[in-house]
């Protein structure tokens, strides 16, 4: 097709596309409403956010915001041009007509919409006994408000802060604690902090950076209990290794749970994963039948990645909801013989305990890794993730300029492990088990998973023990009766 | 006479003024194979991979013995002058190898870890975040040095550029960065051009006189390593607030610098500091004088300086030609094996015109918002002094084009100096009807 004719039938596209709505006013949100702009869409956007506040940045605010170095108020989200969109925030959208095609909102109001974008993104998971969450001094961290919560209580020094769960947040969290001088003790159920994400292996070097520190880390242990005083602030809290601890913040950093409620009763293929999508970013029904003019994008979406298996992702990322964004963006106003697949590579960030650390592709998805360049000693390395002889996934520490050239193996599929001759790689590359644990096993979430193939495959979980191994308070080994 | 190849044009001094249409033709094959074994590589898509790849190294130490060295291969600075050395012919470098062991190459003839090492001692008291004012805090002497040179040019109806201004500014800067004291830069100015004369390989020269220049220079950089020892003793007596007291006494996390390692930084920071600034303000001038319009724009806009110094670095960037990198494995690229040991040299400024990564890459276009450009080179040996040349280059053009009342080129094109690698104008010879206040 000419150039001429793709502006021509998108422009036909657009003249039937006359209302969009977004449901979701974070990155992924923000960032789809500038890519139909750019587009030249010029029909009505609306974003639909159940936050007061205009799109902000997260990152931050595990990191600079939680030490005072940055305001969580300044954290909003550069616009750099004007969007020309109708903003309802602090209005949760609540239903989903798709025979109608309206969004409901909270107070009532039914919004109608040509296309649809659902970019709700995720809510921290909970403390599971509602009485010890309410306690004074027991926070989360997710948004703008809980960072600025957490901030003032970090700012009033506590004598011991607790972090239940060794993820990337409550990493973070405790390498801002320890960088404000705090006492900090961190529980993770499972063997190493980060194994989620990054799997035992590069697992047990987080650990090792995080006692280094002077963090107190406890793997293989569970809060069973918090406790409050008379007045109901946060007093103490009880852990599985038999220890009682003197605390007055804990951080509850289990993990995100994908805001899919709101879709009840909508028909289209949600559960606790998120919502599937095919690669163009268009949801699926419960039936498989991909949908007209609905379409997913950041953390809520699971679509089918070309490099991985055929299974559906489902990625926490910064850049993913950026770049998910725009593709979905672009293929809401455009003929489907123009459409954009949605390929990019998951690529993360994280900073903690002095160091760097970036991901490209999916650590999860692997069954080796091997340290290619650096050494752990020297905090500076890179090292490959396999998946069946190639390599799948890598990780920096403190190395992020290799990166480019392991997006490019993982690309290419090359055997793993990649032969690199690297003046910087020990003579002799070996492989070890990446270890990552099965399902259920951390007390915090990977941020990028596979989620099974196919919109209709259930979720690995559902068995009658799921709820128990999915509470946090349990500890590791349970035997259910 | 012998067929040139395409890359032996670019070296070929004949083509110093416009090597572009050579790049061109360059680019309809990215990797080329030398005839004597080095690889020459055209396309951005492929320069990038290979600066972000760790089969990439940039010890010559690594080459493979058998490999002659490329053809007029004209070299990076002063680790290229060493590296070249013991390179010129076979018996040369079989002589040299025991004197010349103990030379400790700097870090931009290193690989990882030392390089890592080294260039983050070296970054330590040099920017952020220990140091993050160190060139901001210059600018204001800048403007103040720029405006001294522009005064001289009072009463002058034609000035040389070169001479009159793009030299004496980062020279002074780079001096005053090392604790280099005023009596001295002289000296050290003549040492300097003496090394980067010495370096400067021209094919059509022969062996002898490429060697014998090779010697001379060789001689000039032991009197540049016995200037910077001796520096070295007095700031290690005496700290100050400078770049060097900084290196000795001031040291982060990696500990100090061993005292090889300070000579021979400071000894790469001195010449590059040098060079490569000194071309980019000579080729912004000249730019600008053949854009008046963009010129024009400047003098009314003096914000835009920020976007047209990148603008610059990709059209007319002062470093052409990383000469330097060597294959540590065979590596595959664009259909070609460049093997293990080869010579690899990246052609930055061809690519840096690829139109298969820049749209329109021939035009000098100020406004380009797309410009991820490769005038400072990208991977881990990525300009180490590219905020003080951007600071120096911005603040240069902005005062030149503020004062000088209708300048305009006594003649086009200026002789340009020999080296086809750190290339620009000897002299730019301009005329203007008189300076502003």
């Amino acid at each position: 097709m000419s150039s001429n004719n793709a502006e021509k039938t998108s422009s036909s596209v657009q003249r039937s596309v006359q209302r969009i709505v977004i449901v979701g006013a974070s990155l992924a949100g923000l960032s789809a409403a500038e890519s139909l702009r750019s587009e030249g869409f010029a029909g009505t956007i609306t974003v639909i956010g159940d936050e007061p506040h205009a799109p902000y940045d997260r990152p931050p605010l595990s990191k600079t915001v939680l030490t005072g170095w940055l305001q969580a108020e300044h954290t909003t989200l550069p616009q750099s041009v004007d969007l020309q969109a109708e903003w309802l925030l602090g209005m949760p959208a609540i239903g989903l007509d798709l025979g109608n095609r309206e969004v409901e909102l909270a107070d009532g109001r039914r919004v109608g919409f040509d296309r649809l974008l659902i970019s709700t993104g995720t809510h921290a998971r909970t403390w599971p006994d509602l009485a010890q969450a309410a306690l004074d001094g027991v926070c989360l961290l997710h948004t703008r408000d809980d960072a600025a919560r957490l901030r003032a209580r970090l700012a009033a020094r506590p004598k011991r802060v607790l972090v239940i769960g060794g993820g990337f947040t409550g990493s973070e969290v405790a390498s801002v604690c320890r960088e404000l001088g705090l006492a900090v003790t961190v529980t993770e159920r499972s063997a190493t902090p980060l194994i989620g994400a990054l799997g035992a292996a590069a697992g047990a070097f987080a650990g090792q950076l995080q006692r280094a520190h002077g963090v107190d880390l406890r793997c293989n242990v569970t809060v069973m209990s918090l406790e409050g005083d008379e007045s109901g602030r946060l007093r103490c809290a009880y852990l599985s290794d038999g220890d009682i601890l003197d605390i007055d913040v804990a951080v509850v950093a289990l993990g995100a749970v994908r805001n899919v409620e709101w879709l009840r009763d909508s028909g289209l293929a949600f559960d606790s994963r998120g919502l599937a999508c095919d690669a163009a970013c268009r949801a699926f029904d419960i039936n498989g039948i991909v949908t007209d003019g609905i379409f997913v994008a950041g953390d809520v979406a699971r679509w089918p990645h070309p490099l991985y298996g055929g299974e559906l992702l489902a990625v926490e990322h910064w850049g993913n909801a950026v770049e998910q964004a725009r593709t979905a963006a672009h293929n809401m106003v455009s003929v489907p013989a123009d459409f954009r697949a949605y390929k990019s590579l998951p690529a993360f960030w994280s900073r903690q305990f002095g160091v760097n650390l970036k991901t490209i592709g999916l650590p999860s998805f692997a069954d080796e890794v091997v340290l290619t360049q650096g050494s752990v000693l020297e905090r500076r390395l890179v090292a490959a993730y396999g998946y069946k002889g190639r390599i799948v996934a890598a990780l920096t520490v403190n190395m992020a300029r290799w990166l480019p050239a392991y997006k490019a193996m993982i690309e290419a599929r090359v055997p793993f492990p990649p032969v690199l001759h690297s003046p910087d790689s020990s003579a002799e590359l070996r492989p070890v088990p990446a270890g990552f644990p099965p399902h259920g096993q951390t007390t915090h979430s990977a941020n990028a998973i596979k989620t099974g193939t196919g919109p209709s495959t259930p979720p690995p979980e559902e068995s009658s023990t799921s709820d128990k191994v999915k509470d946090p308070r349990v500890p590791p080994g349970f035997q259910p009766k | 006479m012998i067929q040139q190849s395409l890359y032996e044009q670019v070296l070929d001094y004949a083509n110093r003024a416009n090597p572009y249409p050579l790049y061109a033709q360059l680019r309809q094959t990215p990797v080329t194979r030398q005839t004597d074994g080095s690889y020459v590589v055209s396309t951005y898509r492929e320069i990038v991979s290979l600066l972000h790849d760790p089969r990439i190294g940039s010890d010559f130490r690594k080459r493979s013995v058998h490999d002659r060295p490329p053809a007029g291969l004209s070299t990076n600075k002063e680790q290229a002058f060493k590296s070249q050395v013991p390179e010129v012919g076979t018996e040369a470098s079989a002589s040299n190898e025991g004197s010349e062991t103990e030379v400790v190459p700097s870090f931009i003839g290193l690989d990882p870890p030392e390089h890592d090492r080294i260039r983050r001692q070296a970054t330590w008291p040099f920017g952020p975040p220990h140091k993050p004012g160190r060139v901001a805090d210059m600018e204001s002497e800048l403007i103040c040095l720029a405006n001294r040179q522009i005064d001289t040019m009072k009463g002058k109806s034609s000035i040389d550029i070169v001479e009159d201004f793009a030299y004496p500014i980062p020279v002074t800067m780079i001096s005053k960065l090392l604790g280099v004291p005023p009596e001295d830069q002289a000296r050290l100015h003549a040492l300097s051009e003496a090394i980067i004369e010495g370096i400067d390989l021209d094919p059509q020269k022969s062996q002898e006189e490429r060697k014998r220049r090779q010697e001379q220079s060789g001689q000039t950089f032991k009197d540049l390593e016995q200037y910077m020892e001796a520096l070295i003793e007095r700031h290690r007596k005496h700290p100050g607030s400078d770049l060097l007291s900084g290196l000795i006494t001031d040291y982060g996390p990696d500990g100090p610098m061993a005292q090889p390692d300070i000579v021979s930084t400071a000894s790469l920071l001195l010449i590059a500091g040098h060079e490569t600034t000194v071309n980019l303000i000579t080729n912004g001038m000249l730019t600008l004088l053949r854009h008046p319009d963009v010129l024009e724009r400047l003098r009314r806009e003096p914000n835009l300086v920020i976007r047209l110094v990148e603008e610059l670095l990709r059209y007319e960037p002062p470093v052409q030609i990383l000469p330097n990198r060597v294959a540590l494995a065979d590596i595959t690229i664009a259909g070609t094996i460049i093997q293990k040991g080869s010579p690899v040299i990246l052609l930055l400024a061809s690519g840096s015109r690829d139109p298969a990564r820049f749209h329109d890459p021939d035009k000098f276009d100020p406004d380009r918002r797309d410009n991820m450009h490769l005038g400072f080179g990208c991977g881990i040996h990525y300009c180490y002094g590219a905020p003080l040349a951007r600071l120096e280059t911005q603040i240069a053009l902005t005062e030149l084009v503020r004062r000088l009342e209708n300048p305009r080129l006594a003649y086009d094109q200026p002789p340009y100096r020999q080296s086809a690698t750190l290339r620009g104008p000897r002299h730019l010879i301009i005329e203007i009807d008189g300076v502003k206040d």
